[in-house]
């Protein structure tokens, strides 16, 4: 009884994350994919003290150097370092994920949870909306929209966001077809509740584990999304130090310069690999069959 | 106190061709602090009455009155304040991921009440749990402790109607009679009316003054707690079903 005493002072979401990571701690493709991650959050903090470069410095009498000597993976056509250029690169990555992510979590929960609790018309017309948008290839939709806002990263951050809430939304609304006749709704109508404070209190906390998994799978998506926006130099516009547009300008020298988009592909690979292997291992760690072994 | 007028409740559910009516014409009455029974098989339409008094079906036509006021015209602050619901199965009406303190301070503020730690902690002790349950969450209790949180959670607003779903049918024989004393009990401090949906005629004879037979939507027949002993209902629905109910007791 005391210990449960003791267990029970730790504020419930603080405990409830712990035993998130101790769960992925477990297995190891989930610990490798929360590893990578941590790195490339620790690398993006700590960018300048990291890069022995900076990452537009350019060295024009050691142009496409091999890796190896004071250039770890070599320089590119400017002779500029891509280590340096690669651990820079980390910060727009990581600033496109959690703005993307940050826009579409809200917005995919939204749609999709009031249409689920409301039905009727309301459901009809916002899960139409939902069906066109997923009816495009999401590449192809952010190459509309950036070709109509103008190419720069800013502009692919709303292009790809624009195209992946849909999957969010149909997810959240999913859910809440299952909770919305629950007796805890029921309960809370009769309590007087209104329709936002159900949606807010009672649905949107049903909904979030699954919505986060789908979420973390979406960034590898998004990463490649992203990337290749930079690849066809529609994202990111030279010299910012994004992987994907630094693979497009190193295609030109790829056949004699091979470390021009090795690197930069592989950290996309890794990164890519990480999240969806996270996603995957929180797949587990939220299942509610895991939360009742609690 | 308050008494239930139900007149000429009928409800059809569905639409066109796959419409069914599930009441088709149900009036009965509950004087103020009585507890009445609404006894029958499987999908005879016990719970779905419930539901449309407490406005969860809201598609119903007829009259039902609480008080001399009908649920229909009573704003929704003052409906919430004078009837609440406790439903059959504990593990699925209280939320999973809220705590019992949050569960009781929802409807309190909702409802903008006054001296909210104080009306929370009456209410836990007056399902008979100790106070330092309010920061438990449901997975943390057992069945019959979470019928005891949802019947706070009923009374915390302090109606004067309080319709039962079968509030013991999902829960063990033993815990069964505890929610039930705690019942009966909280109807003589507090004199609530009871509307009580029952499987069990041992529960309604224990609980109800008086309870309704139901077949197939209609109420066959009105019977009070004494015509139980002995078989004195006339329908032969009710006949058949009283009988079942007390050959079963005695096998056992």
């Amino acid at each position: 009884m005391t210990t449960q005493a003791t267990k029970l002072a730790v504020p419930g979401p603080l405990l409830a994350l712990g035993n998130i990571l101790r769960f992925l701690m477990k297995s190891p493709t989930s610990a490798f994919g929360l590893l990578v991650i941590s790195v490339l959050i620790g690398v993006a903090v700590f960018a300048p003290w990291i890069a022995p470069f900076g990452p537009y410095a350019q060295d024009l009498n050691n142009t496409l150097a091999a890796p190896g000597g004071a250039h770890l993976f070599g320089t590119d056509e400017l002779g500029r370092d891509i280590f340096s250029r690669l651990v820079y690169g980390t910060r727009i990555t990581l600033t496109i994920i959690s703005l993307v992510s940050i826009v579409v979590g809200p917005i995919g929960i939204f749609v999709g949870t009031t249409a689920g609790y409301l039905g009727g018309k309301y459901d009809t017309i916002m899960m139409r909306i939902t069906d066109i948008f997923l009816s495009f290839p999401s590449l192809i939709l952010s190459l509309a929209f950036v070709a109509a806002l103008g190419p720069s990263l800013n502009n692919a951050i709303i292009a790809i966001a624009l195209t992946s809430w849909p999957p969010i939304a149909r997810l959240a609304r999913a859910e809440t077809l299952t909770f919305r006749s629950a007796d805890y709704v029921a309960a809370a109508r009769l309590q007087g509740a209104s329709t936002s404070r159900i949606v807010l209190k009672s649905i949107v906390p049903m909904c979030l584990p699954s919505v986060l998994i789908r979420l973390t799978l979406n960034m590898a998506t998004v990463i490649l999304t992203a990337a290749g926006l930079g690849f066809l130099g529609l994202g990111a516009q030279p010299p910012v130090p994004e992987w994907g547009a630094m693979i497009a300008m190193g295609r030109r020298y790829m056949i004699d310069s091979w470390w021009l988009v090795t690197f930069p592909g592989l950290a996309i690979l890794l990164v890519g690999l990480a999240f969806n292997l996270l996603g995957d291992g929180l797949r587990d760690a939220l299942d509610p069959k895991q939360m009742n072994r609690r | 106190m308050k008494s239930v007028n139900v007149k000429n409740l009928t409800i059809t559910l569905g639409e066109g061709s796959k419409a069914v009516t599930i009441l088709p014409n149900v009036s009965f009455s509950v004087e103020p602090g009585e507890c009445f029974g609404l006894v029958g098989e499987s999908g005879s339409g016990k719970s779905t009455i419930l539901r449309c008094m407490s406005l969860l079906f809201k598609q119903w036509e007829g009259e039902i009155r609480l008080g001399n006021q009908s649920v229909r015209d009573m704003p929704l602050i003052e409906r919430c304040r004078t009837l609440q619901m406790v439903f059959q199965d504990p593990y699925g009406s209280l939320h999973p991921r809220q705590s019992v303190r949050t569960v009781l301070s929802e409807p309190l503020r909702i409802h903008k009440l006054d001296r909210q730690k104080e009306r929370m902690e009456r209410a836990i002790t007056e399902v008979g749990l100790p106070v330092e349950f309010l920061d438990r969450y449901p997975h943390q209790l057992s069945g019959g402790q979470r019928q005891r949180v949802a019947i706070a959670r009923a009374l915390i607003l302090e109606p004067s109607i309080l319709l039962l779903d079968e509030p013991t049918s999902a829960l063990d024989v033993s815990v069964q009679a505890e929610i039930l004393n705690l019942l009966a009990d909280l109807r003589a401090r507090k004199g609530f009316t009871y509307l009580m949906v029952s499987h069990d005629l041992a529960v309604v004879d224990y609980m109800c003054d008086r309870f309704a037979v139901m077949q197939a939507g209609d109420i066959v027949e009105i019977l009070s707690r004494d015509m139980l002993e002995g078989n004195k209902a006339t329908h032969p629905y009710a006949r058949q079903l009283i009988d079942a109910s007390l050959e079963y007791d005695s096998a056992i």
